[in-house]
C-alpha cells in the first residue's frame, strides 16, 4: 500500500528523500533481475515513497516475541480449563491447544531472532496523532448511546481535518457539516437506519 | 462440458442492476488504484456493510469488480507519479516511469491497458473451463482433505506474501485462535467468551475485515505526511504505436500464463505475478540493459499477469471453498455473511451465481478498458483529493457502516479495537493478512480436523494413508521444513569453502 506524496516531487525529477539504507536515486538505480532482488527493491520503493519512521530496536523486538508468548500461554491455560481431550476423543480445548503451543514456539523463535529483526518500526512523535485518531473514535462509540452519532461524527471529521490533517479552519468546519448532513440524509432519512440520532 | 449454464449466467450479468453494480464495482476499483490510502482488501472490507441488503450474485460482481479494478488503476500513479497506488503495480514503476520521464506516459498506460485486457480475458477463459473441473475433482474431498488443504492453503499464503515468514505465521495462529471464540460446534460450549452475551455466538467477520484492514490502514497512514500530490503532466496519445504492440506481444502472451497459473497459486496472487513476469521479461529480453530505461515489454509483461492473476485466483475460492489471498478472503467472508455456501458444489448448486460472477468479468474488462483509454484524464485528475480530506470520511463510512450489520454498538467497539490490533502489527512487521485469512478458515480448518481425527480413531498417521490429503501434508511438510534445509545447506557450503582455500595453501 502506499500513501502520501511529498509534494517537493515533481513528476520530472524523482528521487528526494531515501529510505534508510537506499542510496539516492534518480530514477531507480539498480534494476534487478532476479526474483529475490526485486522484492529487495520493490520494499525499498515503498518504504521511500511513504516515508516511514526507521526500523525499531532488538528491545521492541523482544517485547513483541513475549506478547506473541504470552498470548500462547493464556490460550494454554484456557484450553486446558476447557478440557484439552485426546487425540482419540479430541475435546473443545484440543484446536486451542495445538493453536496456543504453536504461538509459544513461534514466539520464542521471534525472540531469538529480535536482534536481527528490522521490519518492525520506531514509535515516532507522528504515533500521537495515531493516539489521537484513536481517541475520536473511542469518545465517537462512548457517547453515541447518549447524544447521538451527529455531534461526535462533526467533531472527530473536524479533529481529523484540522489537526490530523493540517487543513485550514474553513476546509475543516464546512466540510465536517457537509459530511454529518450527507450521512443523516443517506442513513436517517434514505435508508432509515436505527443509528441512534438526536434529529 | 455443458455450456447452458455459462450462458445463462450472460443473462444474469446483463440484468440492469448487475450491470449497474459491476460499473460501480470497477469504477470504485479505478478509483481506491488511483487514490493513494486504501488497497483493494480495506475497500472491499469497508464496504461489506453496503453488499448485505443485496442479492448475493450483485455484491459479490460489484466486489470482484473492485478486486480487479484495482489493478488497472494502480498502474497510474506508477507511471506518472512513480508511486505504486497497488502493490502489484510497483514493479511497472521500473519502466513505466522511464517511459513517462520520456514523455511516452501515454505509451505506458496505453500498453498496460491493453495488457490488463487481454491477460484478464485470456484468465477469465481458462477459469470457465478449468473451474469446473477443479470443482468436480473436489467433490469427493472428505474431511482429511480439507484438512490439508486448509493447512497448506493458510501456509502458502502466510509463507509466500512479502516479510517474515515467522511473523505471518504467527499472525495467522491469532486468526485461527480468534475463530475458536464463541460456541464450540461439537459441544455447544462457550469458548473463550469470558461470559460476554455479545461474544457468545463468535466474532463476526465484518467487523474484523473493516478494523484490520479498513482503520488499521488508516491509522497506519496517520504517520506519514500528508501533503498534496503534484499535479502529473497532462498525458498525450493513449494509443501505443504499432511497433510497441508488436514490441510487447510477447510479453503479453507470456504474462497472461504467467499470471494465470500464479494466480491459482494459494499466496502467489497478483504481486507476485507481476514480479514474476518482469523478471521472465528481463531475462528473455536480448537487450536487457534496456530494462529500468524504458522498455515497453517491462509494463507490458507485469501489468498484464497482475491483471490474470488477479482473475484466476478467484479459482480456489469458488471451487473449493479456499481463498488464495488476503482480498480474496474478504470476498469469501462476504459470500458466508451472505449465507452462500462456498465450495465443490457451488458450481452445481449455484450456477447463476457462479457464471453470473465469472462471466460478469468480461463486462467488467471492457469498462476498465474504455476507462483506462479515453477516459484516463479524468482519473489522473482525481489524483488531486487530499487523502487528509479523504481519511475522516472514510472513518466514518466504516464507523457508521459496521453499526448498520447488526444495529449494534458493540461491533463498533469491535471495530475500532481491531483498528488498533490492525496498526500495532503493521507497526510491529506483521502482516494482517494470514490473520484474516486463517480467521475465516479457522472454523473448517478445525471442524474437519476433530471430523478427522474421530474417523481415523485419534490417529494422526491416518492422514497419509488417503492419497490427496497424503500429498497435500507432504508439500505441507515440504513448505515447513524448506527454509531449514536451506539454511543448512548454505551453511555447509559455506563452511566447505574455508577448508578448500586451505587446500590451497
Amino acid at each position: 500500500m502506499t500513501s502520501a506524496h511529498d509534494g517537493a516531487h515533481t513528476p520530472g525529477s524523482p528521487g528526494g528523500r531515501t529510505a534508510a539504507g537506499a542510496s539516492p536515486q534518480g530514477g531507480v538505480d539498480h534494476v534487478p533481475s532476479t526474483l529475490h532482488d526485486l522484492e529487495d527493491a520493490v520494499h525499498r520503493l515503498e518504504a521511500e515513497a511513504e516515508h516511514r519512521p526507521p526500523p525499531a530496536g532488538p528491545a521492541t523486538n523482544l517485547v513483541v516475541a513475549l506478547l506473541v508468548v504470552a498470548l500462547g500461554v493464556a490460550a494454554l491455560v484456557g484450553s486446558t480449563e476447557l478440557g484439552a481431550g485426546s487425540a482419540r476423543t479430541p475435546g473443545p480445548g484440543t484446536w486451542p491447544l495445538i493453536l496456543g503451543v504453536l504461538l509459544v514456539v513461534l514466539g520464542i523463535g521471534l525472540a531469538v531472532v529480535a536482534r536481527r529483526t528490522s521490519d518492525a518500526e520506531r514509535f515516532s512523535p507522528a504515533t500521537w496523532s495515531v493516539l489521537a485518531g484513536l481517541a475520536t473514535m473511542v469518545a465517537f462509540v462512548a457517547v453515541i448511546g447518549f447524544i447521538g452519532f451527529e455531534i461526535p461524527a462533526a467533531l472527530l471529521c473536524f479533529v481529523w481535518l484540522r489537526f490530523l490533517g493540517g487543513e485550514g479552519w474553513r476546509t475543516s468546519v464546512l466540510v465536517s457539516l457537509g459530511v454529518v448532513i450527507a450521512f443523516y440524509l443517506i442513513f436517517v432519512a434514505a435508508l432509515s437506519v436505527p443509528i441512534p440520532h438526536l434529529f | 462440458m455443458d455450456f447452458a449454464p455459462v450462458l445463462d449466467g450472460f443473462a444474469v450479468v446483463l440484468e440492469p442492476t448487475n450491470l449497474l453494480y459491476c460499473l460501480i464495482g470497477v469504477v470504485v476499483g479505478m478509483l481506491v488504484g488511483v487514490l493513494p490510502g486504501l488497497g483493494p482488501a480495506a475497500t472491499i472490507a469497508i464496504l461489506l456493510p453496503i453488499t448485505i441488503g443485496i442479492e448475493p450474485v450483485t455484491a459479490i460482481i460489484m466486489l470482484a469488480g473492485i478486486f480487479y479494478g484495482a489493478q488497472y488503476g494502480g498502474t497510474i500513479t506508477s507511471v506518472l507519479l512513480k508511486l505504486p497506488g497497488e502493490a502489484s503495480s510497483v514493479v511497472t514503476v521500473f519502466d513505466g516511469h522511464a517511459l513517462a520521464r520520456q514523455g511516452k506516459a501515454g505509451t505506458a498506460l496505453g500498453i498496460a491497458a491493453i495488457g490488463s485486457f487481454i491477460g484478464g480475458t485470456v484468465s477469465i477463459v481458462a477459469l470457465t473451463f478449468l473451474a469446473p473441473l477443479v470443482a468436480g475433482f473436489a467433490l469427493d474431498f472428505g474431511p482429511p482433505e480439507y484438512t490439508a488443504l486448509a493447512l497448506l492453503g493458510i501456509l502458502l499464503v502466510a509463507t509466500v506474501s512479502g516479510g517474515s515468514r515467522l511473523k505471518a505465521v504467527i499472525a495467522a495462529c491469532v486468526g485461527l485462535l480468534l475463530a475458536t471464540v464463541g460456541r464450540d460446534m461439537f459441544t455447544g460450549g462457550e469458548r473463550f467468551t469470558f461470559g460476554n452475551l455479545d461474544l457468545a455466538d463468535g466474532l463476526d467477520f465484518v467487523p474484523i475485515a473493516m478494523g484490520l484492514f479498513g482503520l488499521g490502514e488508516i491509522l497506519y497512514n496517520l504517520e506519514e505526511r500528508h501533503t498534496a500530490a503534484a499535479a502529473p503532466a497532462r498525458i498525450a496519445n493513449v494509443w501505443p504505436s504499432r511497433s510497441d504492440l508488436k514490441q510487447s506481444s510477447g510479453a503479453i502472451g507470456r504474462g497472461s500464463v504467467l499470471g494465470f497459473l500464479l494466480g491459482i497459486l494459494p499466496g502467489g496472487g497478483a504481486t507476485l505475478s507481476s514480479l514474476a513476469a518482469y523478471a521472465v521479461e528481463k531475462r528473455r529480453s536480448k537487450s536487457p540493459e534496456r530494462f529500468g530505461n524504458g522498455a515497453v515489454e517491462g509494463v507490458a509483461g507485469p501489468e498484464t499477469a497482475n491483471n490474470a492473476a488477479a482473475t484466476s485466483s478467484f479459482i480456489p475460492l469458488l471451487t473449493l471453498g479456499i481463498p488464495a489471498n488476503a482480498t480474496m478472503a474478504v470476498i469469501y467472508g462476504a459470500l458466508l455473511v451472505q449465507g452462500v455456501n462456498v465450495g465443490p458444489r457451488l458450481v452445481d448448486d449455484d450456477p447463476e451465481l457462479f457464471w453470473g460472477v465469472v462471466n460478469s468479468m468480461y463486462i467488467g474488462n471492457i469498462l476498465l478498458l474504455i476507462m483506462s483509454i479515453p477516459l484516463v484524464g479524468l482519473f489522473v485528475r482525481i489524483l488531486r483529493v487530499r487523502p487528509a480530506i479523504l481519511a475522516p470520511i472514510t472513518v466514518l463510512i466504516t464507523l457508521v457502516g459496521v453499526y448498520t450489520v447488526n444495529n449494534s454498538v458493540f461491533d463498533i467497539v469491535l471495530v475500532i479495537v481491531f483498528g488498533l490490533l490492525g496498526y500495532l502489527m503493521k507497526k510491529a512487521g506483521f502482516d494482517p493478512g494470514p490473520l484474516l485469512l486463517a480467521f475465516v478458515l479457522g472454523s473448517l480448518l478445525e471442524d474437519s480436523l476433530r471430523r478427522s481425527l474421530l474417523i481415523f480413531d485419534g490417529d494422526a498417521f491416518a492422514f497419509f494413508t488417503r492419497p490427496i490429503s497424503g500429498t497435500l501434508l507432504a508439500v505441507f511438510l515440504l513448505v515447513v521444513l524448506y527454509p531449514v534445509i536451506r539454511s543448512a545447506l548454505t551453511r555447509r557450503r559455506s563452511a566447505e569453502r574455508p577448508i578448500d582455500s586451505k587446500e590451497l595453501v
